[in-house]
């Protein structure tokens, strides 16, 4: 178990392995997300009370699902990097986070366009959106603050700590903003909390998440890839990597 | 199939600017990314590959260098 | 330096308690602090220019005013304390006081603690005492600024508290500054609705000892966490530099 451990750390054993799953990763994700839009596009039912403006869900959902699950893991990647001081949690900490972001933003830029149709105004403080700005804001802050450090040690155990004070902070923020909206807005219509989904929804939405899970896992290998090659290029193993020709 | 024609499956009962803008902008962000990421990791490599290509030819054009070094070692002792 | 004279530093050092390290810490703090009086009477300046802002800005009328005055103050509040911590840490870093506190025997959150509640005694404090006035300008009523006051009273701290964390993050970058701001803000923002949730509460005749309650929640979580991710934080800033 602990030689498992231990090799987990290792960025060359990482190479091997990122370099075994990713093509089944890729794979697997387009096919899935692909399917997933395709049928949620074009063969799902229209929802009979938003119309068709509801597919955005299909989409929405995923990348909100993402956004959170990916801040998540980065807090779970910091604690190992502050407890271990293992490598591969900084620089899953560090090539993350930016995918991290993009997809806080997606879900934002969904949530906004969806709401024109739904509630007749771009964007709404409604409870979800405010959080996902916030969570926006601090994908943002590890970000800047992780450029801002030139050294990478320090600099992976700095977003490190940012990264666990934001995660604690999180339910806090979750609840007060719900509190706040609902001191502010009585009744509004929640978007995604539909009491009754009929299955030929379901199935499309669940295959799009699961193929964004994947696709985020293929890119996460190969952002992971880079940043080792640019921390580890003096190495000997990623000499006899790269004289050899290997990827 | 949930539209009859292509015709209004584009246009979605009127709401196709917002679902087609949503799904434009995903799918442009996750290709941009994919791409981005794709051409970084490639620079990267070609950039370790060069760096280590050219340690390579050095060490095998100046063998010399190395010797000389060895020698002092061995004159120190 | 002589060999032995860190031991016998050590040895001197670790005979004082922790409280009392804590204390001399924080006199320490309050002491510097008066010798540079601007640097006291800048976040109240700040504090009262952002609140003549809005009416600027804004609308003087009474009615906008007596709806969102506790608002504005809290978040003229929240700026200035985040104006000030940039000076938390920075003096101290800069000649070397930081690595000697780093160097005790005492724990080092403790001492962290210490220099965190100088800090609030500083700044939350007098921002605290100047916000009646600043209220009455705005036209709140007497049972407005009475809670706007306890609920600054119980939140300032917090402020303090987390901004600290943001503060040894970023000590010794180049733009801190706006970087501290950036990775700060929003962990301010459930203090900040539960701060002006109260006023709007209290000012519609509801009962406040809920909320207050809850923000003294939000105090003690962050009494106890902020100041261990502090210190890790200006170790990690300090191993950097």
């Amino acid at each position: 178990m602990w030689q498992f451990f231990h090799k987990l750390g290792s960025p060359k054993w990482f190479f091997g392995i990122a370099n075994r799953f990713m093509p089944w990763l890729l794979a697997g994700g387009l096919i899935l997300l692909a399917a997933g839009l395709v049928w949620g596009l074009a063969f799902a039912p229209k929802d009979y009370l938003q119309g068709n403006s509801y597919r955005i869900i299909f989409i929405h959902v995923p990348s909100a699902f993402l956004a959170q699950s990916i801040y998540i893991m980065m807090a779970s990647a910091a604690v190992v990097t502050l407890v271990w001081r293992m490598k591969l949690a900084d620089v899953f900490v560090k090539s993350v986070a930016p995918v991290g972001l993009m997809f806080t933003f997606l879900a934002l830029f969904t949530g906004a366009v969806w709401g024109k149709p739904t509630w007749g105004t771009w964007w709404v403080w409604d409870a979800r959106l405010t959080s996902m700005l916030i969570l926006l804001f601090l994908y943002g802050g590890a970000i800047a603050l992780d450029r801002s450090i030139n050294d990478e040690k320090s600099a992976a155990r700095a977003v490190a700590v940012l990264v666990l004070v934001g995660v604690v902070n999180i339910p806090i923020i979750k609840y007060s903003v719900d509190w706040w909206n609902t001191l502010h807005q009585p009744a509004t219509f929640k978007l995604t909390e539909k009491p009754s989904m009929a299955m030929e929804m379901w199935v499309p939405l669940l295959l799009s998440v699961l193929g964004l899970y994947l696709l985020f896992g293929w890119l996460a290998c190969l952002r992971m890839k880079t940043e080792i090659l640019v921390r580890e290029r003096r190495t000997r193993w990623v000499k006899e990597l790269v004289l050899a020709g290997r990827k | 199939m949930a539209f009859e024609s292509f015709s209004a499956f584009l246009a979605m009962e009127g709401h196709g600017p917002y679902v087609w803008t949503c799904y434009a902008v995903f799918v442009v962000l996750l290709a941009g990314m994919v791409f981005w990421s794709a051409k970084r990791h490639q620079a990267t490599y070609r950039m370790c590959k060069r760096s280590h290509d050219q340690q390579a030819r050095k060490g095998q054009a100046k063998p010399k260098a190395a010797a000389t070094f060895t020698r002092v070692e061995i004159s120190q002792d | 330096m002589n060999v032995n004279a860190p031991i016998a530093l050590k040895k001197v050092d670790s005979s004082v308690g922790v409280f009392q390290a804590m204390v001399s810490v924080f006199l320490r703090d309050v002491r510097v602090a008066f010798r540079q009086r601007q640097d006291l009477l800048n976040p109240l300046l700040f504090f009262t220019m952002v609140v003549t802002l809005f009416p600027l800005g804004v609308s003087p009328e009474v009615a906008f005013l007596k709806q969102s005055g506790a608002g504005i103050l809290w978040v003229a509040a929240l700026l200035s304390v985040l104006l000030s911590l940039d000076h938390l840490f920075r003096h101290d870093f800069d000649d070397g006081t930081l690595e000697q506190l780093m160097l005790q025997p005492q724990p080092l959150f403790l001492l962290v603690l210490a220099k965190t509640m100088a800090h609030w005694l500083l700044t939350g404090l007098p921002l605290v005492l100047l916000t009646p006035v600043l209220g009455l300008m705005l036209h709140l009523d007497g049972n407005s600024v009475a809670t706007l006051c306890l609920t600054l009273l119980i939140g300032t701290p917090v402020l303090s508290l987390i901004g600290s964390i943001g503060a040894a993050l970023t000590l010794g970058l180049r733009s801190a500054g706006v970087l501290l701001s950036l990775l700060i803000i929003p962990l301010y923002i459930p203090v900040l609705i539960f701060g002006t949730g109260t006023v709007a509460a209290a000012a519609e005749g509801a009962q406040v000892s809920g909320y207050l309650a809850l923000m003294g929640a939000f105090l003690v979580l962050a009494l106890t966490l902020a100041p261990f991710a502090s210190a890790a934080a200006l170790r990690i800033s300090l191993s950097n530099s």
